[in-house]
Order: C-alpha cells, then sequence, then structure tokens
C-alpha cells in the first residue's frame, strides 16, 4: 500500500495556528487581583485592543494574601500601585498609541471594592485626561 | 565536460507539521478567546482652577438626586418626591424625569430646540442626573445603578427612534443617532463623593 502523502499537513495547520493567532488576544498580564466583575445589560464590546488599557481592582489573589494582606489593591501592568501612580501608567500606555485621543481605560473592580477606591483612580484619570472609561462587566442573563 | 547530474535528496519536513502543531498550542494557552465587555462612561473634563460651582445655577425641578450611601441604599429625590427606593424604582423614574411628557411643573423644564431631521422640538436638554457615591458604597451598587441609568436612557432613545424612523436606535444612521442624542442629551453628573457620616 502507498503511503499517505502528508506534505500539506504543515499547511493545514499553519491555516489553523493563523486562524488562532487572528481571534484571540495575548493574555495581557499576569493577575495578582482577583476580582468578579458586576453583570450588566447596557454592555458595549470593546473592539479596539491597541487602545484600551486595563486597571485591575481587588483583593490580592491567595497565593499572595499571606504577605499582602487582603485589602483592595489596584494593580497596574505586572505590579500593585497606588492610585496616584494611574497617571505615570496613563502616560506610558500613551506612549505608542497613534490616536491617543481614542483612548480607554477599562476599570475591572471586583464587585465588593468600596466605591473611595474607583473615584480616586476616575479623579486621576480625569486629570490626566483620560476620559473614555469602561467599567468591564459580563452579560447578565 | 558535463557530468551526470546527481539527483539532490529532498529535504525532510516531516517534522513541520510537529514544529507548527507546537506553535499551534502555544498560542492556544496563552490566549483568550473572550471578548472585553464593559458599560462605556466618559469622564467630564478636569476642573478648571478658577471654575465656580456650575450646580449651583440649576434649577431643583431640573435635578433628579441619586445618592448611594455606604450600606449601598438609594436614595432618589427630585423636587417633590425623596425618599430611599429600590434599584427596580430607579429606571421608570429616571425615564419619566428626562420624558416629562406632561410638561409637569415638578419634572425638568422644556426647551424649544431646532434639531436637524426631527425639526422642532420640545426637550428637556437642561435636566442632570446627579449621582452621589459614598466612600463606602460597594462598588457594584454603583455599577447596577450606572447601568440603569444608561438603560433609561437606551430605552428613551429606542422608543424615540421607534417613532420618528421606525427602526431602533443600534441601527440609525450616524446623523439619525446624533439627532437622538440631542432631543435625549446624557447628562448624568457625578458629584464629589461625600462622607454621609459613620466610618468607612
Amino acid at each position: 500500500m502507498p503511503e499517505m502523502n502528508t506534505s500539506s499537513l504543515p499547511d493545514l495547520i499553519f491555516t489553523i495556528l493563523f486562524f488562532f493567532m487572528m481571534v484571540t488576544t495575548m493574555r495581557e498580564v499576569t493577575l495578582k487581583v482577583k476580582f468578579t466583575i458586576p453583570q450588566g445589560t447596557e454592555l458595549e464590546k470593546l473592539e479596539k485592543k491597541s487602545v484600551v488599557s486595563f486597571i485591575y481592582v481587588g483583593p490580592p489573589t491567595d497565593n499572595l494574601r499571606a504577605q499582602m494582606g487582603s485589602s483592595t489593591r489596584i494593580q497596574l501592568n505586572d505590579r500593585y500601585a497606588e492610585a496616584r501612580e494611574v497617571m505615570d501608567f496613563i502616560a506610558a500606555e500613551r506612549q505608542g498609541m497613534t490616536n491617543q485621543a481614542e483612548q480607554i481605560i477599562s476599570i475591572k473592580a471586583d464587585q465588593q471594592t468600596q466605591m473611595g477606591y474607583i473615584t480616586d483612580i476616575k479623579e486621576v484619570l480625569r486629570k490626566s485626561w483620560a476620559l473614555r472609561i469602561n467599567y468591564s462587566a459580563s452579560r447578565r442573563n | 565536460m558535463a557530468k551526470k547530474k546527481k539527483k539532490m535528496p529532498g529535504l525532510n519536513t516531516s517534522s513541520t507539521a510537529d514544529i507548527s502543531f507546537m506553535l499551534l498550542i502555544f498560542f492556544l494557552v496563552t490566549t483568550s478567546m473572550d471578548t472585553d465587555m464593559g458599560l462605556a462612561r466618559r469622564l467630564p473634563k478636569p476642573p478648571e482652577p478658577d471654575q465656580e460651582d456650575a450646580t449651583m445655577d440649576i434649577k431643583a425641578r431640573n435635578i433628579l438626586y441619586v445618592r448611594l450611601n455606604a450600606a449601598g441604599q438609594l436614595w432618589i429625590q427630585d423636587e417633590m418626591n425623596f425618599g430611599f427606593a429600590d434599584i427596580k424604582e430607579l429606571r421608570p423614574r429616571v425615564k419619566e424625569f428626562v420624558k416629562n411628557e406632561q410638561n409637569l411643573s415638578r419634572l425638568p423644564e422644556k426647551h424649544v430646540k431646532n434639531i436637524d431631521l426631527l425639526g422642532q422640538c420640545f426637550v428637556t436638554d437642561k435636566h442632570v442626573v446627579s449621582v452621589q457615591t459614598d466612600r463606602g458604597t460597594p462598588y457594584n451598587i454603583y455599577f447596577q445603578v450606572q447601568n440603569e441609568l444608561v438603560a433609561a436612557y437606551n430605552e428613551l432613545r429606542n422608543e424615540l427612534s421607534k417613532q420618528k424612523f421606525g427602526r431602533e436606535y443600534q441601527y440609525l444612521k450616524d446623523e439619525e443617532k446624533a439627532a437622538i442624542r440631542q432631543y435625549y442629551p446624557q447628562n448624568i453628573s457625578e458629584a464629589e463623593p461625600k462622607k454621609y457620616g459613620g466610618d468607612k
């Protein structure tokens, strides 16, 4: 029996690979805070990933709780930060953007977070002219 | 002196499939499919240093206060009615407030406004929904309130666009959307959070 011709198998796999590269997004950061985002009905999709920056708010993850405690923390990129550091973060995020006016800040915050933390972040965002924000949420059925 | 041509053996490509499989698996592991969703809001511009408090000039009938205390309780207040309320009451209250269908004197005043595509309209564009939170308010409650406010505006806009253009708001052309937005502008103001007393 002649062997099956497998020479087009790599091409096939590459096609699948390219498909996945296009429809998925890179996982941005390792999360150091854990959060359950709220559920809403009037949500919009975040279309342009290139102009979106994420701010995570919540208590430290279980394995970090021993050192960091369980009070609410803000995570920017890969580390914990204070609300006032958001300004530098915004400036750094803007560096690579071509259309800075379209910058969107997505706030991923835990449901139980006290509004004080969110308000502090919002005040800094206002001062840094990052006015388009997005409260990250999942769809409620 | 032509030498006898030797046939080159083909490069063994049988492992290419394995390599691309490994790439594929790498991408499957490091990426995520889920699309991010959220409630889009726009923050007000930063205050000018010499700016005076603009809320002083707004008539009482034009403001709907939505207050959230540290316990997560909701307080709705317009010129006539005030009191604690359930979150389910918020949407109809906001709709009634923004629409002011019967032109009642306790609800926002109406102005004649010329809007492209819609002509002369009688709109409540001076209304303000003022959301005030406490530093201790749970984020989830605040989010649900924001969600209800946006939902109220979306319902109003949908009603109007169905009536005027026969389609839902999201299917309208850009200039039609702009006209609807002028009819029902989203005037949500968020004051500095207050501490109504009690510990954080």
